[in-house]
């Protein structure tokens, strides 16, 4: 067993997840199971090899430069309304459980 | 006429030459989605008056002799992943049940710019996580061409709308092969383009490294017409590639003789099934006879595929659905105290038990202590599979493979194992890794009419040549 029950504790509270009595035993079968399959990555040798994010640095970029500087074509000015208008108040909160007129409501943070 | 079973050049004709109108093909549509959907789930929202006014838009453009667009009138699908102004999008998932987004997503838009039909949304697994499409938070789809079968996932309901005539293209993502299994598992064509081809502006983030727009269709030629409209660079999405787009339509008619298609012996190795197999080899024939030459390729990292998909599109997940609060759209748990209690609770209450273990596993493989072990050890293999078709690539103009090691399985038959159900992907993780085109065509079927997927995979920005050889396949099966 690599994870133990405190681990899926752990990782429920890092996620923000509240697991049922019944789901973190399932988590704790289900994460071992999995992560003892994934462990066949450890038969290759990767000391020498990069790691790779994403492939989009590859294609349609100044393959002169380097690092985000491949990626200008992707920038723009920063401008008020540069590519499209703001959300107007109403729309922007039209899907929240909980609002007022200018805001989201949400429960206290602080505790006094 | 039956308006139910057109190509898109059929439809849009029909509608241009007033021999039926976009209002007729719409409402005929619909009439197919209330005979058949009530077995089959493929939808989950209809927008008939958004559709209604579509239709009507194009009508008067041919009633006063103009030009249609190129799917002008064509009755479309779009799974519902993709936001709609105006109309629910929930990504399968009760934690946005009530969502309706206020902007549209630029492929969407650019479907209707060029004169699409939006029926309606269709079902998926939630969040787009699932090989079968029964994750979904409100039914299951079943596959039209057995109900006791799972139509594939996570684009289960736009492959099956495709396959029972209920729409004569739809829209469907891809992150580990979820536009080519299910369009395999129905007997439709799937096609997911090079990362980066297709703006994701409005599409609901699973793994952003890996997710992918594109078609399932009924023909090679309708997923060429709408890759041609969906493709191309959008401000709105920082990662669409500025690359020209050919014209896909074109590219059909180009000749496939003395093309070099590699065959790979990693993706037919244990666990492939027979029956597929022989399809396999038989249209491996076919192609070299319509002149195309095959050569053997190998991709070594191949066995490597899936875990270090499952670790990457985890970890991605974990991130990208971090934004599910219950604040600002999502479902918030009643009678929560504080804030902290707010996000627990409505996060439970809202995620499905795939979603749940995929952050779970996502954040395992992110937080202090295991980031080396597993997130960076998974990037670093995803060099290994890319460059393994950089390699290949260099030999072949495309590679041949199984879409699926199987046929369409029964609903239930994987639901209690979540690693055999990740195995349903082996075939087609690899190209959303590597960022490569792929398509699944239809190539025959089981001896229990099960329709059988062969994935033809290309290079980067070469979906033309992908589509040519199926094109070409298209023609003599």
């Amino acid at each position: 067993m690599k994870v133990t029950d405190k681990d899926v504790a752990y990782v429920a509270d890092l996620a923000n997840l509240e697991l049922t009595e019944e789901e973190h035993a399932g988590m704790l079968r289900d994460l071992n199971s999995i992560l003892e399959y994934v462990d066949r990555l450890n038969e290759l040798d990767t000391s020498d090899v990069p790691p790779m994010a994403q492939v989009s640095d590859r294609y349609g970029v100044d393959e002169a430069k380097q690092g985000s500087a491949r990626f200008a074509y992707a920038s723009r000015k920063d401008v008020l309304e540069g590519l499209r208008k703001s959300l107007p108040h109403e729309e922007a909160l039209a899907n929240a459980p909980d609002a007022d007129e200018d805001f989201f409501r949400v429960p206290k943070v602080i505790e006094r | 006429m039956d308006l139910t079973s057109l190509t898109i050049d059929a439809a849009r004709s029909a509608v241009q030459e007033r021999k039926t109108t976009a209002l007729a093909l719409t409402e005929a549509h619909y009439a197919r989605i209330k005979q058949e959907d009530g077995q089959i789930g493929a939808f989950l929202t209809l927008s008939k008056e958004r559709a209604l006014e579509q239709a009507d838009r194009i009508d008067r453009m041919a009633a006063e002799g103009k030009t249609l667009p190129p799917l002008g009138g064509v009755p479309v699908g779009i799974k519902d992943v993709m936001s709609t102004r105006g109309v629910r999008t929930t990504a399968g998932s009760k934690i946005l049940e009530k969502y309706i987004p206020p902007y549209d997503c630029t492929a969407v838009a650019r479907m209707e710019e060029a004169g699409a039909v939006v029926l309606g949304k269709m079902n998926c697994d939630e969040f787009a996580m699932g090989s079968s499409n029964e994750n979904s938070a409100y039914h299951p789809v079943r596959n039209p061409r057995d109900l006791s079968r799972v139509p594939g996932g996570s684009s289960g309901g736009s492959a099956a709308a495709v396959a029972a005539d209920m729409a004569v293209v739809t829209l469907g993502s891809d992150t580990g092969g979820s536009i080519r299994q299910p369009a395999a598992f129905c007997g439709v064509v799937g096609l997911m383009p090079t990362y980066g081809r297709v703006s994701r502006y409005g599409l609901i983030a699973f793994a952003s490294s890996l997710d992918h727009i594109g078609p399932l269709a009924k023909t090679v030629r309708d997923a060429a017409i709408v890759l041609r409209t969906i493709a191309g660079r959008d401000p709105m999405d920082s990662t669409s590639a500025d690359v020209p787009v050919p014209d896909y339509v074109a590219e059909l008619d180009k000749p496939v003789r003395g093309m070099k298609l590699g065959v790979a012996k990693e993706y037919f190795g244990e666990g492939l099934d027979d029956e597929v197999r022989q399809a396999m080899e038989s249209a491996i024939d076919k192609l070299k006879s319509v002149g195309c030459e095959i050569v053997p390729v190998s991709l070594p990292h191949t066995p490597y595929a899936i875990p270090t998909y499952y670790l990457i599109a985890t970890a991605e997940a974990s991130s990208n659905l971090a934004r599910y609060d219950g604040v600002r759209y999502s479902h918030r748990a009643r009678g929560v105290k504080t804030l902290s209690e707010m996000y627990r609770r409505s996060r439970d209450e809202g995620f499905g038990a795939e979603v749940k273990r995929r952050i779970m596993l996502g954040t395992y493989a992110l937080s202090a202590g295991y980031y080396d072990a597993y997130y960076l050890k998974a990037q670093k293999v995803r060099t290994l599979l890319t460059r393994d078709f950089d390699e290949a690539f260099r030999k072949v103009d495309a590679i041949v493979t199984p879409t699926s090691p199987t046929a369409a399985f029964r609903l239930g038959e994987k639901s209690n194992d979540p690693l055999s159900m990740y195995l349903a992907d082996i075939y087609t993780v690899t190209a959303d890794l590597a960022g490569i085109p792929g398509i699944s065509m239809p190539c025959g079927e089981t001896k229990e009419k099960l329709p059988i997927g062969l994935q033809i995979l290309g290079k980067h920005f070469d979906e033309g040549s992908i589509l040519r050889v199926a094109h070409a396949y298209e023609q003599v099966a």
